[in-house]
């Protein structure tokens, strides 16, 4: 990528949401490895383990950002994506068990022993080796979107046409990933993994580093997620959101700039599935289930949607409140706030956090008497400062 | 194609014996009609002649159930999409104005060029001089060089629609579609916009659809008066407004 | 003999025996003979024992011959007498039936071999073929029909003689036909009666017994077999057909009804609620709250239960819609993305409510007496909680139908749907429309759920389990019209299976969602679009 492109997406919103990743992937991980367990500042384990996974969901809605809050996409399926990325790092994972598992055949997975499967089937070829597991991670995902989006940007599918049968895309994934013959471990999914590249995925200095990993993809996601904002293309994004016909007649392929960024999401979302997978230890097929790829939109709509910062924001706090909540006595009202955060935000929250505070900020600017001129001169040089 | 109208190799646009129909309902019925390069037509008739209609068949929007339609004299318009018409030179103002109200009139103009499209192009795109130069001459023609970093969506009306005539000139194509282009406007407005279309009137052929008779009138051009669909008149506007036919369909005197 | 006895008996028992000896000669005759042949522990005299007492037509005979079967038939071989030990426990006297005190010392189970153990089980099929009861006659026939023992033939001919109820003398012909197939000196000409009589059955079973016909049959009867082995085939095709048919239709009024509600507010208000499902669920609930009400007050008003519960359900999830569209749908109004996320963490809510009010599990919601049961059609079987469902189903549309055709309301919806500007000003009041459309929407959800409650486990989770199915029914027939809904529901319900055989039930689902998928790149509005202009703006 040409450096102009990465000059012009770093502003000081990005800038500072970089660095502050990036301080937060270096400092936890040291954090739990050098202090004394029981010091104030060590960072438990468990918890290095569970910020991995916000993490990971934070990539995730970053890559429905992309496609919902600039291009107006509305995937009520990427929860498939995430879970694609999830199963092909997991695939990598239980061929590295090998012989230790509880059969001790060393080529089949313990599920295909119990199933008195005789052979590997070939779609598992290849995943004892890493760099074939994670161009998988990428291909996967993508190859499945770009089909899909082929299909439906070429028809001109959209609006909540578009939501439904990507929810119907992922529903069909789940049936089939919950068959004990698709070949995938049914639904008790992959599990019981023992190490990624010869390092004991339960160590903590294997944690520390997934966590680090996770922290850089997120940086180098939202990078590129930026790149494409502040170029032209995410302009034309923007304008297919907002009068999709209007672009068509300006000339431009809207179902490329479509497939495009679909395409794009899907791996950024497969990536996030693939670091969630070592971290928590299991995938199944419950993660292909519709209500999941619909909640990873609310954490975008909470945070604030076309707004990158927003949306890895908004997976964060809607998870670290579902912690919370989940594992203290309010346990049985947590569903009840899920779903009033759901009404609460699209009623009366729209921006979401980030983009209502941008707003306010941009309100409380221009009401100094000279801010007229003052945003004419800033325009020029950064259009993009209000996106 | 050997047979075809002499007409139709050097006509602009060239549409003949078009049938629309949607569940039943003629929109556009045997709708034949010529524009030269270089002209300026004016199109009036009554709501739900099909004017609106007769520019989505141009525009690739919706595909005639029968019936041609030519550009340039050779190029079959039935057979492309929006994107490729677009493309190939033919711009469209429309009826209610739409520009892109979440960005800025200068991004307006920027994303109307006609530069490269592609998603590449797009995406390692970075300003040149020419283009910020160009945009800068269609800023002081359409008066909105104060507003270049407003948001479109809190221009006025008339602005947005001088916004949207801006948006054809950065796109530069051979051809203008412009759908009711004084709609809402002022008359101090309405009379800059006749100048403005005449200006561009001098290097793009346009079609031009009003309501405002007086508008039609300053244009001074060759009127083509639609009703259920097919011509009813065409001519001068003096012609085509002492029509008896015209008169009783739509200007109703 | 009579020394033997006092030798070897109690004086207790003795009077009984005496009693028992004394009867003997007075009814001594070829059964008693025939019982002691069991006495003489020869497979061949067992055998002809039991042919002899199978046909002697006593009461005594199926007692002894079921006694031989599981091991409870003993004989003494001095004495020659053979006892029944009871299932009860009891010992009585084979010949006579006379009570006997207990077994004599060297008394020994009769002995069977694999051979007899055939000839008893056809033996016994021909004794009940002599049953009082009509309906332990049609079993016994149609056992011998499946196992087709050439010993029972003497029976079953008796019988089809006596025979006056018409199904069982069928089954009876049907049984002498089987046998006659596999006996081997049967004429060629009654082998072609037996094969026609065979064919004229026509299921799975009479499918099995000519396909079983071995090939060293004359040529004539081996035609004739194979030429009724195919007309079967083809038959029994055409009835799973049908029986697929059945299946997708019943399939098909449940997607109806569940979709319906939905096709309304999406095709009149272009809102997609996803807490359609929800109101479906507030419907079967409904109905268990109708239930337990009557239950515990009106025991005897339950076979009306459903009849109460169609109006309450309406009016409950009729209700909760209006309050859903005036809280929240209205302020989101031409953002159907954010409706489509508001709904859904309203169906979250409800979800949640009502596993907090009635907990997580299962609800039992009983069928009324009406609804219970099954009839047989030709081949299938056709149960009239679904047939129930489905004339249910048919009404509600025409109903609904007729609504929109004949009533204000209906006019106005229409109007809505096809232009909203328009129609609001001529002077419609949308906002009024909206919250009775939605209302109604809701409402035949609820009904929906209270026909669902019949067949479907009443969970909070039972939404759920249709939302995305009755999707894909809108979505498949089209917006803004409901005949596209009735056509999109029968063909996706008849598709899943028809599929279902050849795919498998998971599959058959998968395959189905991947074809609308497609589908709908080729017709991205559904099979009855809406056309023009207005669509568009």
């Amino acid at each position: 990528m040409t450096p102009h492109i990465l000059t012009r997406s770093l502003d000081r919103a990005a800038t500072a949401f970089v660095l502050i990743v990036a301080a937060i992937g270096v400092l936890i991980p040291l954090s739990n490895l050098l202090l004394p367990q029981g010091s104030m500042f060590q960072v438990p384990t468990y918890l290095v383990a569970l910020w991995g996974k916000y993490v990971c969901y934070a990539i995730l809605a970053l890559s429905i950002d992309l496609i919902w809050g600039y291009c107006g996409i509305l995937s009520l399926g990427h929860g498939a994506f995430f879970a694609l990325g999830g199963y092909a790092m997991g695939m990598y994972l239980m061929r590295q068990i090998g012989s230790r598992g509880v059969y001790g055949n060393p080529i089949l997975p313990d599920f295909m022993v119990f199933l008195n499967w005789s052979k590997l089937p070939w779609y598992w070829y290849g995943f004892d080796k890493f760099w074939f597991a994670a161009l998988m991670v990428l291909l996967v995902p993508g190859l499945l979107a770009f089909c899909f989006g082929w299909l439906a940007f070429r028809s001109r599918v959209t609006g909540v046409y578009l939501s439904i049968i990507t929810q119907a895309m992922t529903y069909a994934l789940l049936l089939a990933f919950f068959r004990n013959d698709f070949g995938f471990g049914g639904n008790n999914g992959l599990t019981d993994f023992k190490d990624i590249l010869g390092f004991n995925v339960q160590a903590e200095g294997t944690r520390a580093a997934l966590f680090l990993l996770s922290c850089l993809a997120l940086i180098i996601a939202f990078l590129i997620s930026r790149a494409i904002v502040a170029s032209k293309l995410g302009k034309v994004l923007i304008a297919v959101r907002d009068a999709e016909s209007r672009t068509r007649f300006l000339g431009y392929r809207v179902e490329s700039y479509k497939l495009f960024v679909f395409t794009l999401s899907a791996c950024m979302a497969g990536v996030a599935g693939a670091l969630y997978v070592p971290q928590v230890g299991i995938i199944n097929p419950s993660e292909f289930a519709p209500a999941n790829s619909i909640e990873a939109v609310i954490w975008v709509a909470v945070g604030g949607r076309g707004t990158l910062v927003g949306a890895a924001l908004g997976a964060v706090v809607v998870n670290y409140a579902k912690t919370f909540f989940t594992s203290g006595p309010l346990a049985p009202y947590w569903l009840f706030m899920l779903g009033a955060l759901f009404i609460l935000v699209t009623l009366l929250l729209p921006k979401g956090i980030v983009g209502t505070f941008n707003s306010w900020w941009e309100k409380a600017r221009h009401s100094s008497p000279d801010a007229d001129s003052a945003a004419r001169e800033d325009g020029i040089g950064a259009p993009n400062a209000a996106e | 194609m050997n047979v075809m109208d002499t007409r139709a190799t050097s006509a602009m646009l060239y549409l003949d014996g078009v049938h629309v129909s949607f569940d039943g309902f003629h929109a556009i019925n045997n709708l034949s009609l010529a524009l030269e390069p270089g002209e300026m037509r004016a199109i009036i008739g009554p709501n739900g002649a099909g004017k609106t209609t007769m520019m989505d068949i141009i525009t690739g929007k919706t595909k005639p159930d029968e019936g041609t339609v030519l550009f340039d004299g050779t190029v079959d318009l039935t057979r492309l999409d929006e994107t490729r018409i677009a493309e190939l030179g033919i711009g469209r103002k429309f009826q209610k104005p739409t520009v892109f109200e979440s960005q800025t009139v200068q991004d307006n103009l920027l994303l109307a060029l006609n530069v490269d499209h592609s998603v590449r192009g797009t995406l390692f795109w970075r300003g040149s001089k020419a283009e910020s130069e160009r945009i800068d001459k269609v800023l002081e023609t359409i008066r909105l060089t104060d507003a270049r970093n407003r948001l479109a969506g809190s221009l006025s009306h008339g602005q947005k629609q001088w916004l949207e005539i801006g948006m054809l000139l950065a796109q530069d194509p051979k051809v203008l579609l412009v759908d009711e282009p004084v709609a809402g406007m002022t008359d101090v407005e309405t009379h800059l916009t006749a100048e403005l279309l005449k200006e561009i009137n001098r290097n793009h052929t346009i079609m031009v659809v009003e309501h405002d008779m007086t508008f039609v009138r300053e244009l001074g051009v060759k009127v083509t008066c639609l009703h259920e669909g097919s011509v009813l008149a065409e001519g001068s506007i003096d012609q085509v407004s002492s029509n008896e036919r015209v008169v009783e369909v739509y200007l109703g005197r | 003999m009579f020394a033997n006895c006092i030798d070897r008996f109690r004086a207790l028992f003795l009077s009984i025996l005496l009693l028992s000896c004394l009867t003997v000669p007075a009814l001594a005759g070829p059964f008693e003979d025939s019982v002691a042949k069991f006495a003489n522990d020869e497979f061949s005299d067992t055998e002809a024992a039991i042919g002899e007492v199978a046909a002697s037509g006593n009461a005594l005979a199926s007692p002894i011959i079921s006694a031989l079967q599981d091991g409870r038939l003993s004989a003494d071989p001095d004495s020659k007498k053979v006892f029944i030990t009871r299932t009860d426990g009891k010992i009585v006297d084979a010949a006579t039936g006379a009570a006997v005190d207990k077994l004599p010392d060297n008394a020994a189970a009769v002995r069977l071999n694999n051979r007899l153990r055939r000839t008893v089980e056809a033996a016994l099929g021909g004794l009940t073929l002599l049953s009082p009861d009509p309906a332990k006659r049609l079993a016994a026939a149609q056992s011998v029909f499946k196992s087709h023992e050439e010993n029972v033939l003497p029976t079953v001919e008796s019988a089809l003689a006596k025979e006056s109820v018409k199904s069982v003398k069928q089954a009876f012909a049907e049984a002498r036909a089987a046998i006659i197939l596999f006996k081997s000196d049967a004429s060629d000409s009654d082998k072609l009666d037996a094969v026609a009589v065979v064919k004229a059955r026509g299921d799975q079973e009479a499918l099995a017994l000519l396909t079983a016909l071995g090939a060293d049959q004359p040529p004539l009867v081996a035609n004739a077999a194979a030429s009724a082995v195919s007309s079967i085939q083809s038959n029994l095709a055409m009835w799973s057909m049908v029986q697929n048919a059945w299946y997708g239709v019943s399939l098909g009024s449940v997607l109806l009804l569940a979709a319906i509600g939905l096709a309304i507010t999406f095709g009149v208000m272009g809102v997609i609620n996803m807490a359609h499902g929800e109101m479906v669920m507030l419907g079967a609930y409904t109905t268990f709250v109708v239930q337990e009400v009557i239950r515990s007050r009106y025991p005897a008003l339950f076979d009306y239960s459903l009849l109460i519960a169609v109006p309450l359900a309406f009016l409950v999830a009729g209700l909760i819609g209006v309050l859903i569209e005036r809280t929240i749908i209205r302020f989101l109004y031409g953002r159907p993305l954010e409706t489509l996320l508001a709904t859904w963490g309203l169906s979250l809510v409800l979800q949640q409510a009502v596993r907090t009010a009635f907990g997580p599990t299962n609800r039992e919601v009983g069928n009324p007496s009406w609804m219970s049961g099954a009839f047989e059609l030709g081949q299938i079987t056709i149960t009239y909680n679904r047939l129930w469902i489905l004339c249910f189903t048919l009404a509600v549309f025409a109903i609904l139908l007729a609504m929109l055709r004949y009533t204000a309301l209906g006019l106005e919806m229409r109007a809505v749907t096809q232009n909203r500007r328009m129609a609001a000003s001529m002077g419609i009041a949308t906002s009024r429309v909206d919250a009775l459309t939605f209302g109604l929407g809701s409402g035949i959800a609820g009904i929906a759920g209270v026909a669902l409650s019949q067949i479907d486990n009443v969970s909070p989770n039972l939404g759920q389990s249709y939302i995305i199915d009755s999707f894909m029914v809108v979505v498949f027939g089209g917006v803004g019209n409901l005949w596209g809904t009735l056509v999109g529901a029968f063909t996706l319900g008849i598709a899943n299976k028809f599929l279902e055989p050849v795919a498998g039930a998971v599959l058959g689902k998968i395959a189905i969602l991947v074809l609308i998928i497609l589908f709908i790149q080729k017709r991205p509005r559904g099979l009855f679009a809406l056309k023009g202009r207005a669509v568009e703006a």
